[in-house]
């Protein structure tokens, strides 16, 4: 009988944490701010048909990098939860703190007992009702969740999108000033991105009860100038 | 009838026009005899461009609502765009079918679903039974204890050409008209200032028309049912 070679828990972790951040630093990154009137959720995604931003509940949005499939399938379980308790007790029960730490207890669950963990690093946006209290949850492959109120980049190449970002940011921007500055950070000084390499929307507070809304076509087009 | 202590809704409607449909609702409520509210709600919104109306035993039938509403939104958050407008009222069609034990005991619940179709272009609306068959209507519909006067009136004055303004005044002249003649069926109280609730759903949503628009609307048919052209 062949005993198996002793690895180290270290080193098991070690090696997932590497394959997890190898397959999301593939895939494109994310970027969201909050602005004026709502948050903002610029993603760089040519495709328009496989979406990386997505309604969750009234005031919640969704934003997720990595791989396609197992994002998607933390979007669904998502919208499901948070229908659910919507449902059984109030629309007002529902808050992205406490989704926040559902999806950290998946991504945990995933990250220490499965085969594989979960490539895919996931926002959870809520707006306010009152401007300046809005909230990011910015949860990782193995389920850290971060909290913040202003700006967030996921995804490949976040370092340096996320520094581009911090140097133009800025406090109760306009719609068009955030996504101009969201776009060049993303793009970075050597390309420009057009409306059809992005996939943009807003959680605004003008837009009433369901706050989530796609900025597409002309109406992207005419925004970016 | 239901079983007694069961609170009841009473006489809703729908009405197409040249833009979309307007649906609109008493706001009486009754168990047995007696008054139980004043001030029902029966239009709904079920999402941005449909609407439900409903009749029947009020508790089960609010919960349909809820439901439906649920389950609209859902879908329309995980597939990433809406059912179509067939496919609501069918998905209304299954909520009733597996309603039947209980609407065999006599707490039926009977809706009138409505939209605006983007595909044709038009408004739609369907009636339902309480085994789950759905009846699509060409020009109106209305079920609950006073249906019989509003469908006489909505007969009477339906037309092709008609713009929203005459499709409301139509709507507010049959539940009057269907008030008149049924004690479960609430009129206008303009003490209290209880209006109909009546909605407008077109290309571009779902409206409810505000309780000042309806008070005037009903203010000029009392005028001129007191003038005497009516009975």
């Amino acid at each position: 009988m062949t005993v198996p070679m002793y690895v180290s828990p270290e080193q098991v972790m070690k090696d997932r944490a590497d394959y997890a951040r190898k397959g999301i630093a593939r895939g494109r990154a994310a970027v969201a701010s909050t602005f004026r009137d709502g948050v903002l959720l610029c993603a760089e995604n040519p495709s328009n048909t496989l979406r990386k931003l997505s309604e969750i509940y009234d005031r919640i949005g969704f934003m997720g990098v990595g791989k396609y499939n197992e994002f998607d399938q933390l979007r669904i379980a998502g919208v499901r939860h948070a229908d659910l308790k919507g449902y059984s007790y109030s629309r007002d029960d529902v808050d992205a703190r406490w989704l926040a730490n559902q999806y950290a207890q998946i991504l945990g669950q995933y990250f220490t007992h499965e085969m594989k963990p979960l490539e895919v690093e996931i926002l959870i946006a809520e707006m306010s009702l009152e401007p300046g209290d809005d909230r990011l949850f910015h949860l990782l492959y193995d389920g850290t969740v971060m909290d913040t109120t202003t700006h967030v980049v996921i995804g490949g190449e976040a370092d340096v999108i996320r520094e581009r970002l911090e140097a133009s940011w800025s406090d109760g921007d306009e719609l068009d000033a955030a996504v101009a500055v969201a776009v060049q950070a993303l793009a970075g000084p050597d390309r420009a991105l057009v409306p059809d390499d992005l996939e943009v929307a807003v959680l605004a507070r003008e837009n009433g009860r369901r706050a989530f809304r796609r900025i597409e076509g002309e109406a992207l087009a005419s925004l970016l100038g | 009838m239901g079983p007694p202590g069961v609170t009841h809704g009473t006489t809703v409607l729908a009405i197409r026009y040249v833009d979309g449909v307007v649906m609109a609702g008493d706001r009486r409520a009754t168990t047995g005899n007696l008054i139980s509210h004043r001030s029902m709600e029966k239009v709904f919104p079920a999402d941005n461009t449909s609407g439900v109306a409903i009749a029947g035993a009020a508790g089960p039938a609010m919960e349909m609502v809820c439901l439906f509403q649920l389950q609209l939104e859902h879908y329309e958050k995980v597939e990433g765009n809406p059912l179509s407008l067939d496919g609501k009222a069918n998905q209304l069609s299954q909520m009733l079918r597996s309603h039947l034990p209980a609407a065999m005991q006599g707490l039926a619940v009977l809706p009138i679903f409505a939209g605006y179709d983007e595909r044709v272009q038009t408004g739609r609306l369907f009636q339902f039974d309480i085994t789950g068959g759905r009846y699509e209507e060409r020009a109106h519909a209305a079920v609950g204890s006073g249906s019989l006067h509003a469908t006489t009136v909505m007969k009477i004055r339906h037309h092709d050409d008609l713009d929203r303004e005459g499709a409301v005044d139509i709507a507010v002249e049959a539940l009057f008209q269907a008030a008149d003649e049924d004690t479960a069926t609430g009129g206008p109280d303009p003490i209290r200032g209880i209006y109909p609730v009546v909605a407008a759903i077109t290309a571009d949503g779902y409206e409810r028309l505000p309780d000042d628009e309806v008070a005037a609307r009903t203010d000029a048919l009392l005028r001129r049912i007191g003038g005497g052209e009516a009975t």
